[in-house]
C-alpha cells in the first residue's frame, strides 16, 4: 500500500492595505486557516515570492493553491503565477461581492457590516474550494509525495517564514 | 516651498501568519490615517510584488518608511527591488524588545498589547517622517 501524505491546500492572499477589499482578503483567509480548515491548509506572505528564498517559489508547486484577492489588479493570482506556480482557483472579492449584490465593503481598518458579512461570505468560497481540491486529489491516483526541498520540513508549518499561527 | 512638498511612502509588511505582521499593519494605518495623513501615502506591497507601475513610481520618486513583521524583512526588500531608497526601516521586534510589556497577540485581531505596540511604534515612526519631510524641504527636493 503506498503512502500517501493528505496534501495542504496553499492560500495566498493579496496584502490589499490601501483597500477594504483588501482587509476582507486577508480575514476570509485567516478565518479559513483558524477556524474552518485548519487541519488542511496553510498560507505563505505574497512578498516572499520575491523576498524569500528558493523553497518559497516552490510554495504552489507543492500545495494545490487558492489565491484570494481583493480586486481586480488580482497581485494575489498574478503574482503566484509568475514566481511560483500557476494557482489551482482563484478569487476575487470585489467578483463575489457583486455577484452575491452585497454592498461594498468599507474600513480598510475596522470593515463596516458589510465587510463583515463579504468575509464569511469569501471564507466560505475558499473553504468550498478546498474541499473540492482536497476532493479530486483523494479520487485521483496516489503518488509518491514530492521530495522537500533542502532544509525544509516535510510537514510545513502554516506560514512559510516559519512561523505557526501565532507569535512563538 | 512648504514642508507639505514631500510626500513618505509606508510599506508595512502583508505579515498574514504571525502577529507582528498585524502590528505592522496597524501601525501603517496608525501613520497614515491618524497621525499623519498629510504627509504620508500608504502603499500595497502586494502592488510591488506585482510591479505594479503606479506603486513602482511612487517608490522611486518619494523616499520610502517600511514596517516590517519579521527578520526576513519583505518590505524593505521590495522597495530595494523596485527601484526606490529605503529613507527608515523598522522591524516591530525591535520596537517590542523595547516594550516587553506590550505583549502583541492575535493575528485577526490584534490584542489591546497589539494595538498599543502598533500605536507607539507609529508615533516613533511619525518623528522620523517630520524628519524626513523637514530635510527633503531644506534640501529643496520636491516630491510627487
Amino acid at each position: 500500500m503506498p503512502s500517501v501524505l493528505q496534501p495542504k491546500v496553499g492560500i495566498v492572499s493579496c496584502s490589499g492595505e490601501e483597500l477594504a477589499q483588501g482587509t476582507v482578503a486577508r480575514l476570509a483567509t485567516l478565518k479559513v486557516l483558524h477556524e474552518l480548515r485548519p487541519a488542511h491548509t496553510v498560507t505563505i506572505c505574497l512578498p516572499l515570492f520575491l523576498a524569500g528564498g528558493e523553497g518559497d517559489r516552490e510554495f504552489a508547486r507543492f500545495h494545490p493553491t487558492i489565491t484570494v484577492d481583493g480586486c481586480d489588479l488580482r497581485c494575489a493570482a498574478r503574482g503566484t503565477e509568475m514566481y511560483s506556480g500557476k494557482p489551482t482557483a482563484s478569487i476575487v472579492v470585489d467578483d463575489l461581492v457583486a455577484a452575491e449584490g452585497l454592498a461594498l465593503p468599507e474600513g480598510r481598518r475596522a470593515l463596516n457590516d458589510s465587510g463583515k458579512q463579504a468575509v464569511n461570505l469569501v471564507a466560505g468560497r475558499i473553504a468550498r474550494l478546498v474541499d473540492e481540491v482536497l476532493d479530486r486529489r483523494q479520487h485521483a491516483a496516489p503518488v509518491a509525495p514530492a521530495p522537500a526541498p533542502a532544509g525544509r520540513d516535510t510537514d510545513p508549518p502554516s506560514c512559510s517564514c516559519r512561523s505557526r499561527r501565532g507569535p512563538a | 516651498m512648504t514642508a507639505n512638498a514631500t510626500q513618505v511612502v509606508v510599506i508595512p509588511c502583508s505579515g498574514i501568519g504571525k502577529t507582528y505582521g498585524s502590528v505592522a499593519r496597524e501601525a501603517a494605518y496608525d501613520l497614515c490615517e491618524d497621525l499623519r495623513p498629510e504627509g504620508t501615502t500608504l502603499v500595497a506591497l502586494a502592488k510591488l510584488v506585482l510591479g505594479e507601475e503606479k506603486a513602482r513610481e511612487r517608490v522611486r520618486s518619494c523616499p520610502a518608511v517600511t514596517i516590517d513583521g519579521c527578520k526576513l524583512m519583505c518590505a524593505s526588500k521590495l522597495v530595494t527591488h523596485s527601484g526606490g531608497q529605503v529613507a527608515h526601516e523598522v522591524a516591530v521586534l525591535d520596537v517590542y524588545r523595547r516594550h516587553k510589556e506590550l505583549k502583541p497577540e492575535g493575528i485577526a485581531e490584534l490584542n489591546e498589547g497589539g494595538l498599543k505596540l502598533a500605536r507607539l511604534l507609529a508615533e516613533e515612526v511619525a518623528g522620523v517622517v517630520d524628519e524626513i519631510r523637514r530635510t527633503a524641504t531644506t534640501a529643496g527636493g520636491r516630491h510627487a
